[in-house]
């Protein structure tokens, strides 16, 4: 590796870090004023100009906070947890590409690119894990077992999203998945791309791997192990200060970084939503001063398409928080297990039948697939119904007539 | 790869082996066991990967990652079943110290 | 050069955590040092130009198997200090006079069997080309091995039931 390689390299991990801890602010101040505003209040608004500073003054608060340290608690691994929670989070966002210069995107573009996101988001239940092991507390205990036992269920949903992205676009390398969507939608129409939830099997892909983010990142609807009213705030009870103000850190990096595969392989990445750009057509067709100007907006569009992206989905999250209520433990590993992974399961089975004949037998699978569902459904319910009614025909009549008899 | 020989990777495999059969001999803690035994699967993982880089044809090179991937599906199915039946060892008797589950010892 | 290095940074934190996974009283720490000793293995195994076995490895071990072992022994509540046990005072020089007299032996055929360097190929650590082997002349392991984890969840399930009186 020459110098300006490693130049260039320690330039793109710059970007990549600047960008995802300078974000932190914007992203905690954005989530509470939308919070606010859906739930008719205002929000943070004293300091700065409309609250801006807030998370300034949260970040001095928490820096100023007496440490704690539990007793008999094992030391080395208690200091350890938060790191281990915020080091994948901040690290699985390398081989994301937020722009089509493969100088300074993405930071290592593997051949193994999207397997490197799973390996290291998966290490993401070590540090509830730990943390909650080694607090020496029976209520951290359960909530980073509970916590740590949701993230390695939901990774195999988004696993499984996962394969159906990278099976539509047949590699595994992230510039490769972008690439791919960046043909003309479904073949035939020129001007659109080909991102992959214009399709039917990615669209239910993104749904899922959707899902399966807020699972992940442990935010709601899927926050009962960090809820306040649940387990006393969990596997961080016993962290306070610097340690706590990591393990915030870490959840909020993780939305980022997760939002961006969601964007890479789901989204088109960087590509813009119409694959003509007038700019250019007026530079080749006219000159003059149309050509430094495409060549500006074509430089800068790509990453601001990303970012935009990237701002609606951490919307999507904020507004997913702001609505839905908490699932309880039982009906989140059911939602997992039973639910998204036969989803997933199907899915992919009706993109390999896309695959191997065509797109008419696919969309066929689907509408077997949707109205054999309905049906069984539907039939659940009904089956229920007819046992109650049963039940409501067995209530005995003289019983009245015993009491009639007494009074 | 060709600045470093097969024969480092080789002893670090054989090392790596040597010091899971010691901790299997050792260890009371069944699970600590356990560990070591994956210990010595990954030494034997890392062997067959060695060997796979210099064979001659891309078929057995390929057979080497191949054969390496079924031994790690192998050992999450073992790691599945012992863990299982530890557990269950440890309902029953409130100890899984290896010296006191001897039944069949005697 | 650099690789030399690597390769000796990487082997001597995966021989001090391998130790260290022996040595520890506490069976949490053996684990955490187990998953840095995967850590290490899997950067060996990217020098190898095995890639796709390297990150499966990482995804597999490093962030499954041994996610379970920590659960196993979070439960079992096995880290705390009355529950720690002392080792067999009396039969560790035997062990490890097994395990020198082990090493020795692999080592001895380590120099027997290394001959002719031939041209590593990069592609063959490709996740294309590794699967193309297990779909089409490995598909019987594939399917013996898939049958292998249904079979082992479903049991491990089964045996840690509670059997509800």
């Amino acid at each position: 590796m020459t110098l300006s390689e490693l130049g260039w390299a320690l330039l793109r991990v710059a970007i990549v870090l600047g960008f995802l801890l300078g974000s932190l602010p914007l992203i905690i101040w954005f989530e509470r004023r939308a919070i606010a505003w859906f739930q008719d209040r205002i929000g943070p608004n004293r300091l700065g100009p409309f609250g801006l500073f807030q998370p300034i003054a949260d970040a001095v608060k928490l820096f100023f906070k007496e440490e704690i340290v539990p007793a008999e608690a094992d030391r080395l691994i208690w200091s350890l947890a938060p790191a281990l929670s915020l080091f994948p989070a901040l690290v699985a966002a390398a081989t994301i590409p937020w722009g089509p210069n493969r100088l300074l995107t993405p930071v290592a573009d593997v051949e193994i690119g999207i397997l490197y996101f799973l390996a290291m988001s998966s290490l993401a239940a070590y540090g509830v894990l730990l943390a909650g092991w080694s607090s020496n507390n029976k209520y951290s205990l359960l909530g980073g077992l509970r916590a740590s036992a949701q993230v390695i269920s939901y990774e195999l949903g988004m696993g499984l999203a996962l394969a159906t992205a990278i099976l539509a676009s047949g590699s595994l390398r992230m510039t490769e998945m972008v690439a791919v969507q960046a043909e003309p939608l479904w073949g035939v129409v020129p001007f659109l791309p080909n991102w992959l939830v214009f399709t039917p099997w990615g669209l239910v892909g993104a749904a899922l791997f959707f899902v399966c983010m807020l699972a992940e990142t442990n935010r709601a609807p899927f926050d009962l192990p960090e809820a306040e009213s649940e387990l006393v705030a969990g596997y961080q009870t016993e962290y306070s200060s610097m340690k706590f103000a990591a393990f915030f850190m870490g959840e909020y990096m993780a939305l980022l970084t997760i939002s961006g595969i969601m964007t890479t392989c789901f989204l088109g990445g960087y590509l813009a939503p119409v694959n003509w750009s007038p700019l250019q057509s007026l530079a080749e067709g006219v000159g003059g001063v149309f050509v430094p100007l495409a060549v500006l907006t074509g430089a800068l569009a790509p990453p601001f398409w990303f970012l935009l992206k990237l701002a609606a989905l951490v919307f999507a999250f904020v507004w997913v928080r702001a609505t839905l209520l908490r699932l309880r433990y039982d009906q989140l590993m059911n939602l997992g297990w039973r639910v998204l992974i036969p989803v997933g399961l199907v899915n992919l089975a009706l993109l390999t039948v896309y695959l191997l004949y065509g797109w008419l037998p696919a969309l066929a699978g689907y509408g077997l697939v949707t109205v054999l569902y309905v049906f069984w459904s539907g039939g659940r319910a009904r089956r229920v119904e007819r046992r109650q009614v049963l039940l409501y025909a067995e209530a005995r009549p003289y019983r009245r007539q015993q009491e009639v008899r007494h009074g | 790869m060709t600045a470093v020989p097969m024969s480092a990777y080789l002893t670090l495999a054989a090392f790596l082996f040597a010091i899971g059969a010691a901790g299997v001999l050792i260890k009371r803690n069944p699970i600590v066991i356990f560990m070591c035994i994956e210990l010595m699967l990954n030494a034997v993982n890392l062997t067959f990967l060695t060997f796979a880089l210099h064979q001659p044809s891309l078929q057995a090179q390929v057979a080497g990652h191949v054969f390496v991937l079924f031994v790690i599906g192998v050992a999450a199915a073992e790691v599945a079943v012992g863990l299982g039946i530890i557990v269950v060892i440890f309902r029953l008797r409130e100890t899984i110290d290896v010296e006191s589950v001897n039944l069949l010892r005697e | 050069m650099a690789e030399r290095l690597f390769f000796f940074l990487c082997a001597f934190v995966a021989i001090s955590t391998a130790v260290g996974v022996v040595a520890s009283r506490n069976p949490v720490r053996s684990a955490l040092l187990l998953v840095l000793n995967f850590f290490c293995l899997a950067m060996l195994y990217f020098t190898l130009t095995a890639q796709f076995v390297g990150i499966i490895q990482i995804i597999v071990y490093a962030g499954a198997i041994m996610v379970l072992f920590l659960f196993v022994i979070m439960l079992l509540n096995l880290g705390s200090p009355e529950a720690q046990m002392r080792e067999r005072e009396l039969r560790r020089p035997l062990a490890w006079l097994l395990a020198i007299g082990l090493f020795l032996v692999l080592v001895s055929q380590v120099f027997v069997v290394v001959g002719g360097q031939s041209q590593p190929r990069v592609e063959a650590g490709t996740a294309r080309v590794i699967g193309y082997a297990m779909f089409t002349q490995w598909s019987f392991p594939l399917l013996i091995v898939a049958v292998l984890l249904t079979v082992g969840v479903i049991g491990s399930i089964l045996l840690a039931r509670r059997r509800s009186a």
